[in-house]
């Protein structure tokens, strides 16, 4: 969708802080009146937008879809599958668990999987992904979840 | 009877697949069909395989059709976006196409446009949820209604051998929540792995809601084998195999590739929750009565009538 094509990236996050991060910025009423005020403004709206890449892109290999998917995926970036595949890994994955597109790197799904399953939580990859909404490039997926815009990502059943 | 009716009998399935001509005449398809017409229950119709041009899959489905041979469509999600998938659905169905196999589809690194733009706006999960809905609860993805709704039996694939291993089985009961109704699995060359990810299946219950087809080729040379090991993404040959064919003369080999795949008919039908085993052999055509006839499958009961 963006210029660059999709990579798979290694998380320089540990999957514990990561999960632990995830406590830490769940909605709520804070969260919900501070990304309204930012939403407000442009101007602020898009230094805030910016700050999220600035974090998200070394860390998570982020490509801003705006509809983040980390909390589901051991927070590891499916947007990084050059398939950007959301609801786990293709057919193609080497035996050593390499990506077929790029054999340097790691599928994503392999590294997501054991870093969700490390700490319990390899149900997560059970849930089901909606299809993405292509609109959202470019945007803030920060105030999109806290303004329960991402409600609608994945569920349990169908 | 139809490739639904055969399955919710309880019947062995076979189906088989053939892959499209490069050039704009489906003769080869009708020579194809009539070969292959007694022993299988239906053909798939490959999606431009290994992401090559070639004459679309629905062209190639109805041909089939009219050579009385019924139809696998394949569908991959590689080359259009959801408005195309679900145009293509109704197009289809409206056809006389019922057999939707639902795939990711190979990247297009891997064939004669390297620089084409992936498309994969659906994944398959998505795929199957959208044409599911489509059919039982008369929506597209917009939620606009349809009338009247497709009618189609929907299929996956799986590969049980590719990591993460453990989560296979859990990302075939993801595509059977989503709509699968039947799955044909990746080439089963280690029958004891495929063994350890049904039981998997089993333990999950996803043999009950949806048909399982083991998937199973006869390779035709060792160069064969080894081509399918370095260039056909996802696929592992273990060693045993691969000395098998090795150890006999090359005028024998394709002979030893029928056998082995009859074995391997006979070793996977036994395992519980096997519904029916589809053969890899596009390209190959001629070796399935040979293939069925080695495992013990009558080739001249199945009567196909397609549509």
């Amino acid at each position: 969708m963006t210029a660059a094509p999709p990579v798979p990236v290694h998380p320089r996050l540990g999957v514990r802080v990561a999960y632990r991060l995830q406590q830490v910025l769940r909605p709520n009423a804070g969260y919900r009146w501070l990304s309204a005020r930012v939403e407000a403004s442009g101007p602020v709206r898009a230094l805030f937008t910016g700050a999220e890449r600035t974090t998200k892109t070394p860390v998570f290999g982020c490509r801003m879809c705006g509809q983040c998917a980390l909390p589901a995926t051991g927070y590891v970036c499916p947007m990084g599958c050059p398939k950007e595949l959301r609801n786990g890994p293709c057919g193609g994955v080497g035996a050593d668990g390499s990506c077929e597109v790029y054999p340097e790197r790691r599928c994503v799904w392999v590294d997501a999987y054991d870093r969700a399953a490390s700490q319990g939580r390899a149900a997560d990859l059970r849930l089901l992904h909606r299809p993405i909404d292509h609109r959202r490039w470019g945007q803030s997926s920060w105030l999109n979840y806290w303004q329960g815009r991402d409600d609608d990502l994945w569920t349990a059943e169908p | 009877m139809s490739l639904r009716e055969r399955l919710a009998s309880g019947g062995f399935a076979v189906t088989a697949e053939i892959s499209p001509p490069r050039g704009a005449s489906t003769a080869k398809i009708t020579e194809t069909a009539e070969l292959l017409k007694p022993s299988v229950d239906a053909v798939n119709v490959t999606d431009n395989q290994g992401s090559n041009v070639r004459l679309a899959s629905w062209a190639g489905s109805l041909a089939l059709l009219a050579a009385g041979l019924e139809p696998v469509m394949q569908m991959t999600c590689r080359d259009r976006n959801r408005i195309a998938l679900q145009s293509d659905l109704l197009g289809a169905s409206a056809l006389g196409i019922r057999n939707i196999l639902v795939m990711t589809g190979d990247h297009p690194k891997f064939g004669d446009h390297p620089g084409a733009k992936p498309v994969f706006d659906l994944d398959s999960v998505q795929l199957l949820w959208a044409l599911r809905a489509m059919r039982d609860q008369h929506v597209l993805l917009s939620g606009r209604k349809l009338d009247p709704p497709p009618d189609c039996f929907l299929g996956a694939v799986e590969n049980p051998f590719a990591p993460p291993v453990q989560f296979r089985a859990e990302r075939l009961g993801k595509k059977v929540k989503a709509g699968a109704q039947f799955v044909q699995t990746q080439f089963v060359f280690d029958v004891p792995a495929f063994a350890r990810w049904m039981a998997q299946v089993r333990d999950l219950g996803l043999h009950e809601k949806c048909a399982i087809l083991a998937g199973v080729g006869a390779v035709r040379s060792v160069k064969a084998l080894d081509y399918m090991r370095d260039h056909v993404p996802g696929v592992e040959v273990p060693d045993a195999a691969h000395d098998r064919l090795r150890n006999v003369p090359p005028g024998r080999q394709a002979a030893e590739g029928v056998k082995l795949a009859a074995e391997i008919i006979q070793q996977v039908a036994e395992i519980p929750g096997v519904a029916g085993v589809h053969l890899l052999v596009a390209g190959n055509e001629r070796a399935v009565p040979d293939i069925l006839d080695g495992a013990g499958l009558k080739t001249t009961t199945r009567q196909n009538h397609g549509r």
